[in-house]
């Protein structure tokens, strides 16, 4: 019996080893097909920046977001491939979850990046704890590009550290088939009629920021009682709220789930797909803005490559197809009146102007309030 | 699960040699991460001794309390399914039972978290359960988001850790101590009351430290579960590192849970050790 059993485990293994051999051959064979492809694709495109191959073999180390980058899959061009074959530098690409990851792998020394792109408030306190070496953006080709509306930004007053990558803004996102009405507030979020169909992120800041809004607050409030009545909103919330969440989110707003969840119009763009009754909007109270820029850490051995790198994502052409794979809006002028980027003019990203929401910036928060928050974040979760 | 009958602690041929790489291992990622948590926990952030993180635990008492609350009713139920389950199955025939017992660790080869995420999928407002109950006109039933939610998820990914250890003390069970009960007249009950459950409870007892333990410090079920409204112990814990930077008073925490799940434990195998010499196994 038991040697039944394992022969008959062993052919199975066998079994299958043998089938992925024989799938793994005809891929290979695909893969010189998208080769081909790939170059024709090449010829097409016209770089206006100047790049030379001086540097060839050299390496430089990108750390970016997860999946912030086109890299070759469902169809989008391989970004870091690209760069490589133009000039002969080799990328090594490395990805982080959260600002706080990346600070605190940069902190802890060891590690030597060339380009890292953080978001706005991290810029800021990268730049004060002197981790950031200066871009001298007159040098970059590309940069005209930017829009004159993410330059200067509270972060980077003088445009000397860092250069927009891609733009994002919080809203509310609701089902059309439980909620009838066009939310206007975020005070939706706290609306009986809706109990249990209301999610709400699952982390303090993003979950502050809502009920900081509705109650007309900064977001970088330093005045404590300010943050005790966000979070007595926040507990008062907690009974008709399904539940805290981050990537189910997704899920849950997909499937129906759930009616009303607070989160970033380029997500909510994906969500849509695969859920046409969903839909957004900005509350009037204002909402959160991030801008996730490019940098150059101090730790940079490779500054030169690292500034053609970052010129190159200034291309018109691999800005559009940076905006299309990631789905967040573009900071980049040549992609945003593109007649073939598909998100062109889209309202939920590119909100014209009597529609554009009154936004705010996280800034970098003093420790002392930081734990506070945390403490009073705990406290809503607890009980 | 096999540790009922070390009667002998250093057999003959005991070669420390032989147990250099596991004390080594030990020592390594058992000993002093230890030692590190109790720093931790009676330090600050600046590495000065200090009793402020101890003192901050009276604020969790509730959420200790509810996490021992739930765990004690998943180790329950737990016991209620395995027992009998292991009782039938260490009497069946060897084919039925080798099914059987495979059927009970298949769930084990995949991994904890997807088996738990698949629960959402489950019950849902969407899910499986409750577009079966809305097409015979019930509900949709709130299934998910519900303390019931969290003890089903221990329930399920813990029952295997409480089946085994029973069954394997059933198996080792002499018949011939049956047979004998039946021939001095003894009703089936008390057959069962007598010499089943006394010879059993060293399996028992492991079981029920390999459900409960893993339950109280458990915070993933609670938070895909549980919707992150219900807190329990884990949930802090898990917060204070990951979210918090709050490494001591984290520490803390666990060093307490820690404290306290020996001592649950230890009142356990004093109950068991009582009149069972080959109880104490555990610890």
């Amino acid at each position: 019996m038991k040697k039944t059993a394992f022969i008959l485990v062993a052919l199975f293994l066998i079994l299958t080893l043998t089938l992925c051999g024989c799938k793994e051959e005809p891929k290979r064979g695909v893969g010189v097909d998208v080769d081909i492809d790939l170059s024709e694709d090449e010829a097409a495109i016209e770089y206006e920046g100047e790049y030379t191959k001086e540097l060839a073999g050299t390496t430089i180390n990108v750390f970016n977001w997860g999946e912030y980058i086109p890299d070759g899959t469902e169809g989008s061009l391989d970004i870091n491939k690209e760069f490589t074959k133009l000039t002969g530098i080799k990328v090594n690409y490395t990805t982080y979850e959260s600002n706080e990851a990346m600070y605190s792998k940069l902190k802890g020394g060891g590690v030597s990046y060339d380009i890292i792109i953080p978001s706005d408030y991290m810029i800021d306190r990268m730049k004060k704890e002197n981790m950031l070496q200066p871009i001298n953006t007159a040098s970059l080709s590309n940069y005209k590009y930017i829009d004159k509306r993410y330059k200067n930004l509270y972060f980077d007053e003088q445009n000397s550290y860092s250069v927009p990558y891609c733009v994002g803004m919080v809203g509310l996102i609701y089902n059309t088939s439980v909620v009838k009405e066009r939310p206007t507030s975020w005070g939706v979020m706290w609306d009986e009629k809706y109990k249990d169909n209301i999610l709400n992120f699952n982390n303090p800041r993003d979950a502050f920021a809502v009920s900081q809004l509705l109650l007309g607050y900064n977001l970088n409030s330093s005045d404590r009682s300010q943050w005790d009545a966000a979070a007595e909103k926040l507990k008062e919330q907690k009974s008709i709220l399904q539940s805290y969440v981050m990537d189910e989110i997704y899920q849950k707003m997909e499937d129906g789930e759930a009616a009303i969840a607070p989160y970033y119009a380029g997500d909510f763009l994906l969500m849509q797909e695969n859920n046409p009754d969903l839909d957004f909007v900005y509350p009037k109270e204002g909402v959160n803005i991030f801008v996730d820029s490019i940098c150059i850490p101090k730790s940079s051995k490779n500054y030169k490559a690292a500034m053609m790198y970052i010129n190159f994502l200034l291309e018109p052409e691999i800005a559009l197809e940076v905006a299309e794979y990631v789905m967040y809006a573009s900071p980049h002028t040549h992609v945003m009146n593109n007649d073939d980027y598909t998100l062109k003019g889209n309202e939920y990203l590119y909100p014209n102007e009597e529609n554009y929401p009154k936004v705010q910036y996280f800034k970098d928060i003093d420790e002392s309030i930081r734990s506070y928050y945390e403490r009073l974040w705990e406290d809503v979760k607890l009980y | 699960m096999n540790n009922a009958k070390i009667k002998n602690p250093k057999p003959k041929n005991y070669n420390p040699i032989i147990c250099t790489p596991y004390t080594v291992w030990s020592i390594i990622f058992i000993i002093v991460p230890l030692f590190m948590v109790a720093y931790y926990a009676f330090t600050d952030k600046t590495g000065a001794f200090t009793f402020d993180n101890i003192a901050e635990l009276p604020r969790y008492a509730k959420t200790f309390g509810i996490s021992l609350v739930y765990s004690v009713e998943a180790t329950i139920i737990c016991l209620i399914i395995a027992y009998p389950l292991a009782y039938f199955m260490s009497n069946m025939k060897a084919g039925p039972k080798r099914m059987l017992s495979m059927l009970i660790m298949l769930p084990m080869w995949m991994n904890f978290l997807i088996r738990t995420y698949s629960w959402i999928t489950i019950l849902a407002r969407t899910g499986i359960i409750n577009t079966l109950l809305e097409k015979i006109g019930i509900g949709p039933l709130k299934l998910i988001n519900t303390p019931g939610a969290i003890i089903l998820g221990m329930v399920y990914n813990f029952l295997p850790y409480m089946v085994l250890p029973i069954y394997t003390a059933m198996l080792k069970l002499d018949h011939s101590l049956l047979e004998a009960a039946d021939d001095l007249g003894a009703s089936p009950f008390m057959r069962l009351r007598k010499v089943i459950l006394p010879l059993s409870m060293p399996g028992v007892i492991s079981g029920i430290t390999m459900v409960f333990v893993p339950c109280v410090s458990t915070f993933y079920i609670s938070q895909k579960l549980g919707g992150g409204k219900t807190m329990l112990i884990g949930d802090v814990i898990e917060m204070q590192f990951q979210s918090a930077y709050n490494y001591n008073l984290g520490a803390a925490i666990s060093l307490i849970l820690m404290v306290l799940i020996l001592i649950s434990l230890a009142v356990m195998n004093h109950f068991a050790d009582k009149d069972d010499e080959e109880g104490g196994l555990i610890v």
